[in-house]
């Protein structure tokens, strides 16, 4: 495997590419740890040499600081940045564009300059670059519609990312009617993941995947793990689990090379 | 005489708009200092593109068109609004029109084009909020004085479009008439069809009427023009320093506060580097509008009330009491018992309220998602996420009151360095199984 802890990496002499910022879904929550399998996989598929850190990485902090505490983010953040300075770490991948986000955005203020991927980006580069190749034969049967992440899209207007790699990948992709600028959130964002919601006639990951759904897909195609979760519901909450699959888009692409 | 009290009622509005401009000004400066990213000429063509052209207004086509031509038709009238004041000033009668030949006809003919798509415009507009009642024009904070406002606008516009063209179509009769000072100058594609109206009218009674309109109609620009410093309608000077002052950075980014760096270094045991946190305010987020930036005040005056953001925003649309908008009316309602109060005594003394708790609620805070929807859909780049965020700072910072789920949230982050509480020992066990 050409990957390893940074730790391990350092005591070998050698530095990997890239660090892959698994983030703590991937870390802890069970479907969030297969996008990571499947991201992992495409990147040693692509002989990428990456590190991760492992028990030395800590939350950026982001779920803290857009509630508010941006003492416990700083007090997160400038632990993290240390850590990434420590082993002259330079570049970023992230499977959570809230961990992309902050990581690009909101580090530099506290001193921690990287140059920093959503994982679709980094993704898209090795498609790119042909150091992953898609077969020529076969395709992805159905269709998928991609839901865009907030803090991806809006946030950082990356929105080609990850549909070229859908349409590389050979999917029938359709655009629900809130797509790209105006695609509506999963309901996940700025710490309500963390929290109940305020009192409604709604929740807002059913809104969203009502709008999905009525576009028939065979897949829903996210690119944030607490996405998958709020879609995931929504899908659950419409009976569509046997029908409609929510999947990452990393995991689309590994699924299509062959390596799931 | 006419000329004295022409010019003691310019004169005297002018002033009293530069008086109360000035204490826009001044209130909106109480706001706190902040760093604005972006470079001069990154700003200008920001301002250009969202306030001239406008371009943000397109993603709705019928409220882009009809906007334009208002928008237009304000911009070419006011260039007649220069002979108007020469006019009143000298006490002649299209004053400019010898010097201009041909293009006085150009102008008078594009005014009158203009005119024609303004009435039309605001028509359009009276009719998708007081007939077609958009959803966005009726929402809980849309009650009482903000339809209000809107309909005084519109109205006043249709009386400013027809005493313009009630006054060039009396004109034409009496230039017709060859009836000195009114010789024939200028073309009136529009006026011309209401001129059979007044066509069996004596000389002196549609001098009567050509005077009257000239007066209503300056008088009532003037009127308007000490009525936009209490209106919504100041959007129409604020967006061109609203979006020059927007900042230029991903939407995605929230600024970290810089008075908490030090201590948290501090506690670190990490290098200050000169880093001391000196100059920031000392209130950790914003109870009050004061405690906001003066950048986010003047969103709050920039903002016209279109709801475009509330119509976004996932909170709302799910029924929550959360509404972007809300959050920028009441941040200037809370603002103008300051100018009030500047205006009433010279000075602002805290009256006990604040923004937080006796305008926005903490429920409203605490149901956004911080997705940008709103930032996005505003077409004079404001940002209520912005606000939202400092609020929350003082909520959770100032006043320990967060939601109890968000402060196990804060306990598990900083015991495990997780949102979850999950041993930090654990984080790595996924990659065994690669």
């Amino acid at each position: 495997m050409a990957g390893r802890s940074l730790a391990a990496w350092s005591a070998s002499g050698e530095k990997p590419e890239i660090l892959y910022w698994v983030g703590c879904a991937a870390s802890f929550d069970d479907r969030a740890q297969r996008v990571a399998r499947a991201f992992v996989r495409l990147l040693e598929a692509a002989q990428v040499k990456w590190g991760f850190l492992g028990t030395e990485e800590m939350c950026t902090g982001d779920p803290a600081k857009r509630a508010g505490n941006d003492f416990l983010f700083q007090m997160l953040a400038l632990q993290n940045i240390q850590t990434l300075q420590q082993y002259e770490v330079s570049e970023i991948v992230a499977t959570c564009p809230h961990c992309f986000n902050i990581l690009k955005n909101e580090y530099p203020e506290l001193g921690g300059h990287f140059r920093v991927w959503h994982h679709t980006q980094y993704l898209y580069r090795l498609l790119a670059e042909g150091r992953l190749k898609l077969p020529q034969d076969g395709k992805l049967e159905g269709t998928i519609v991609f839901h865009d992440p907030c803090y991806l899209g809006r946030g950082n207007q990356e929105y080609e990312s990850p549909r070229a790699i859908l349409r590389r990948a050979g999917a029938l992709l359709k655009e629900p009617e809130r797509h790209k600028d105006f695609a509506l959130c999963c309901g996940a964002g700025g710490a309500q993941m963390f929290k109940e919601p305020e009192p409604g006639h709604k929740d807002i990951n059913i809104e969203r995947t009502e709008e999905l759904l009525r576009l028939s897909p065979s897949r829903i195609a996210v690119g944030c793990p607490f996405c998958m979760t709020m879609i995931t519901d929504g899908v659950k909450h419409a009976g569509k689990q046997q029908e409609v699959r929510v999947q990452d888009v990393a995991e689309i692409l590994a699924e299509r090379l062959g390596l799931l | 005489m006419a000329q004295l009290i022409f010019l003691a009622v310019l004169v005297g509005a002018i002033a009293l708009f530069a008086y109360h401009v000035r204490l826009l000004r001044r209130t909106i400066l109480m706001g706190r200092e902040v760093k604005l990213p972006g470079s001069r000429s990154q700003r200008w063509l920001q301002m250009l593109r969202v306030a001239a052209l406008q371009q943000k207004m397109m993603d709705k086509p019928v409220a882009a068109i009809a906007h334009w031509a208002l928008y237009l038709g304000f911009l070419i009238i006011n260039v007649e609004i220069v002979e108007i004041i020469v006019d009143g000033l000298t006490g002649q009668h299209r004053s400019l029109a010898p010097y201009m030949g041909i293009f006085y006809d150009l102008m008078t003919i594009g005014a009158e084009v203009f005119l024609a798509l303004v009435l039309i415009a605001a028509i359009i507009f009276l009719w998708r909020r007081n007939v077609l009642r958009l959803p966005r024009f009726h929402t809980a904070e849309m009650r009482g004085w903000p339809p209000l406002d809107a309909n005084i606008i519109l109205w006043t516009e249709i009386v400013l479009v027809i005493a313009l063209l009630v006054m060039n179509a009396s004109d034409q009769l009496l230039q017709a008439r060859a009836k000195p000072p009114y010789y024939s100058f200028g073309t009136f594609p529009v006026s011309q069809w209401l001129t059979p109206l007044f066509a069996g009218l004596s000389d002196s009674t549609l001098i009567l009427i050509e005077r009257s309109a000239w007066w209503i109609h300056i008088l009532a620009v003037l009127a308007f023009l000490n009525y936009i410093p209490f209106s919504k309608h100041l959007h129409i000077f604020l967006s061109f320093p609203n979006t020059y002052y927007a900042p230029i950075e991903p939407a995605g980014k929230v600024s970290s506060l810089s008075q908490v760096t030090p201590l948290v270094k501090e506690a670190l045991g990490l290098p200050l580097n000169g880093d001391t946190g000196d100059g920031a305010p000392s209130t950790l987020g914003a109870k009050d509008v004061t405690d906001l930036s003066w950048k986010n005040l003047l969103d709050a005056y920039t903002c016209t009330e279109c709801g475009r953001c509330t119509a976004v925003c996932p909170a709302h649309l799910t029924g929550k009491k959360l509404s972007p908008r809300k959050i920028m009316m009441d941040t200037r309602d809370r603002l103008e018992e300051i100018k009030r109060s500047l205006y009433k005594k010279g000075k602002w003394e805290p009256d006990g309220k604040a923004l937080l708790g006796d305008y926005i609620s903490a429920e409203e805070i605490w149901a956004c998602t911080t997705c940008n929807a709103c930032v996005r859909a505003c077409p004079v780049l404001i940002n209520p996420v912005s606000i939202i965020m400092q609020l929350r700072q003082y909520l959770v910072m100032e006043a320990s009151q967060a939601p109890e789920t968000l402060n196990v949230l804060f306990v598990n982050m900083e015991n495990n360095g997780s949102p979850w509480a999950l041993p930090a020992a654990d984080r790595a066990k996924w990659t065994e199984t690669l």
